[in-house]
């Protein structure tokens, strides 16, 4: 077993909105293995952005510890700070926001280059570029590498975005949602084609997304982190996620989506919430915070303390969840009214 | 009018097609398109950004912008037994149709209420407009409505727009959407934008809904799972054009268009094997020069000469299951053949 490539350790995150602290963060452990494809998937306000921003030091935490290759990031400085920016990359969302309009394709990818000194000479740089573009499959080179995002489809704009974060070699990259805005028939070839530069070029890759089939689909062979009101409920290998999810926000999740497939999603049995209401952030409830919604509900345990993650008793598996019903080895039973 | 139609359809649209005319040429958004609703079913508009799908269902509601034009083409509305052709309604008469006949639920509609307004007055300002004048049957009506979404419905009509989420403004509109019993309402994305747990409760709604009240649906979505799960008929769309349309199994389990069979081999799913799934080539076609032939075939993996000379007519083959393709044979023995 290798050491984690990165690591979160009772990573909190707040922001100030007025005069109320909002709690974005709580409590975040996630160990990332070199070459593991880790997904997280959570609704809206979750705080699945949040965390990848803070993998990034994009956002630094507001308590707790982020370790790259082992070292805290906060304790880097001069060259071992650039060292870390370089090996630690974010693909955002939105591939009509994040590409700077006035700048072509090939100043875009050049300029990184440039300011690492990631290349000997100009000539040096551009051929670095025409390889960039080369391996994120915008060929022929000479059609793309003088074009301004204007002149490219949302497909073509994400391929050059993951292209910039390949720029600086990285060993990481956070891909916050970097799908979900390109269309359905190209999806799934720019997936793939991420999960190829993982072998490719020894990339690890952490995929945030809110559609938990696109995360079943990417990370097949690794994990699922799942999140709500800012903690991790659940974690651990994507097929026992899917197949025998624990944690009762996960089966209520999985239960909602809906699938391709008429006969299926019609037969499908959906757990209905005891609440619709999603709790605020700075109106959190007490204990467990998705309590007051869930069906499996236990008085007097649920309201009282916060669990934290750990493998249920008597579980065959390893996936760790936060529920404490679980981790006493009890049955699940529907909470009445 | 002269025009009979079958006592149970609702909605015909025959040959339409729209252009909208640019600076850089006419966009042909809409070509040649036809279909049916029938009284009380879900019909899924379904086809990537750009498809034209959103232009289909403005011409519907006759709300389409300045610069577009309806080259040709008739829409049938019919209630009672009396037929009117919407292009040709007068400005009172149109005004007459929207929201009384057909309602639109727009994209991104959690937006569409006006802020200092209270959501009352929203109700009123709909229903007043349209004749009524008794605000105590307003009320009762909308607070009726309101439950069936499964909203608190005092609480909600006396709220303000900011004081509820984006699930219950959604359920909001779908409940205005209705206030005055139109036979049609079109949802644009209705589900887009709202969390899973938020999108499943707008599902089961509107499927009570329309198990109620008993209205059409034709929805918009490049989902194609909610497709699956609410539709029963499913359109494809393709660069302007219905290039498959029949019912809900029909599309899903038997497609007879490669493009349809590529969105839906481009969709993972939850099932507990891993899928193989593909994308499609390509990237969808420039509406103002479009390819000719079948405008799908510089993405087709079934073209040949035939393809880029000749656009292939929209037809049956088996029931009300059509598709505009000259290689459905192949596509259907390519499907065999990978099972």
């Amino acid at each position: 077993m290798s050491s984690p490539i990165i690591e979160l350790k009772h990573v909190y995150r707040s922001f100030k909105s007025g005069r109320q602290i909002v709690p974005v963060l709580q409590d975040i452990n996630i160990s990332v293995n070199p070459l593991e494809f880790l997904c997280l998937v959570g609704e809206s306000g979750c705080g699945k952005t949040t965390t990848g921003k803070i993998i990034c030091d994009l956002l630094p935490p507001s308590a707790g510890m982020v370790n790259f290759e082992g070292a805290e990031i906060a304790s880097l400085r001069g060259e071992d700070y650039r060292r870390f920016r370089r090996r630690v990359q974010i693909i955002h969302q939105d591939p009509y926001a994040s590409l700077n309009p006035t700048q072509t394709i090939s100043e875009m990818l050049s300029y990184p280059l440039l300011r690492h000194k990631l290349a000997p000479n100009r000539r040096g740089v551009l051929q670095r570029v025409r390889e960039l573009l080369d391996l994120v499959d915008l060929t022929p080179v000479e059609d793309f590498i003088d074009k301004y995002p204007h002149q490219l489809s949302g497909g073509q704009r994400q391929r050059v975005s993951i292209a910039r974060a390949l720029t600086t070699e990285p060993s990481v990259i956070v891909a916050d949602e970097a799908v979900s805005m390109v269309d359905v028939s190209i999806r799934i070839g720019l997936l793939q084609m991420m999960m190829d530069l993982r072998d490719r070029l020894g990339v690890t890759i952490v995929f945030i997304t809110h559609d938990l089939a696109l995360a079943k689909y990417f990370a097949w062979d690794g994990r699922i982190g799942v999140m709500y009101l800012g903690r991790l409920v659940e974690i651990g290998h994507t097929q026992a996620i899917i197949r025998d999810p624990q944690h009762p926000y996960t089966k209520v999740l999985l239960s909602a989506i809906p699938e391709p497939d008429p006969e299926k999603t019609r037969s499908k049995q959906h757990i209905q919430l005891r609440s619709e209401d999603i709790p605020r952030l700075t109106e959190l409830p007490r204990g467990c915070s998705f309590h007051p919604r869930c069906p499996w509900y236990v008085d007097d345990v649920c309201d009282r303390e916060t669990p934290e993650l750990a493998i249920p008793l008597n579980s065959a598996s390893d996936v760790e969840v936060a529920c404490l019903p679980l981790q006493q080895g009890r049955e699940l039973q529907l909470h009445d009214a | 009018m002269s025009q009979i139609l079958p006592p149970d359809v609702v909605l015909k649209v025959d040959d339409l097609s729209i252009v909208y005319r640019t600076d850089r040429g006419d966009v042909k958004a809409t070509v040649d398109v036809s279909f049916e609703l029938k009284s009380g079913e879900a019909m899924a508009l379904i086809g990537e950004s750009g498809s034209g799908k959103t232009t289909i269902s403005l011409a519907l509601i006759r709300k389409l912008p300045k610069n577009a034009v309806v080259t040709s083409g008739e829409i049938f509305y019919q209630r009672n037994d009396s037929v009117q052709d919407v292009l040709k309604l007068s400005n009172r008469q149109l005004r007459e149709f929207r929201w009384n006949e057909c309602a639109m639920v727009f994209q991104g509609a959690q937006n569409a209420f006006n802020p200092v307004l209270k959501i009352r007055k929203q109700f009123e300002d709909t229903a007043q407009s349209h004749g009524w004048t008794d605000k105590a049957a307003i009320r009762e009506r909308a607070l009726s409505l309101l439950q069936l979404v499964r909203l608190d419905p005092e609480r909600v009509y006396e709220a303000y727009p900011h004081e509820l989420s984006g699930g219950m403004k959604q359920r909001i509109l779908l409940a205005l959407s209705v206030l005055l019993s139109p036979q049609v309402v079109i949802l644009d994305e209705p589900t887009t934008a709202l969390d899973i747990l938020t999108q499943r409760a707008i599902i089961d709604v509107l499927n009570d809904m329309q198990r109620q009240l008993n209205f059409s649906i034709i929805f918009i979505s490049h989902d194609l799972s909610l497709a699956a799960e609410m539709a029963d008929h499913v359109a494809t769309v393709y660069a302007g054009q219905i290039v498959e349309l029949g019912g809900v199994n029909d599309i899903f389990y038997h497609s007879l268009h490669p493009y349809t069979q590529g969105l839906l081999t481009s969709v993972p799913t939850l099932e507990h094997t891993q899928d193989l799934l593909q994308s499609i080539p390509g990237s969808p076609p420039n509406l103002i020069a479009p390819p000719d032939g079948c405008k799908f075939h510089p993405r087709c993996a079934f073209a040949d000469d035939a393809c880029k000379k000749d656009s292939p007519p929209l037809t049956v083959d088996v029931g009300a299951h059509l598709a505009a393709c000259w290689h459905k044979d192949r596509l259907i023995e390519s499907r065999k053949a990978s099972v």
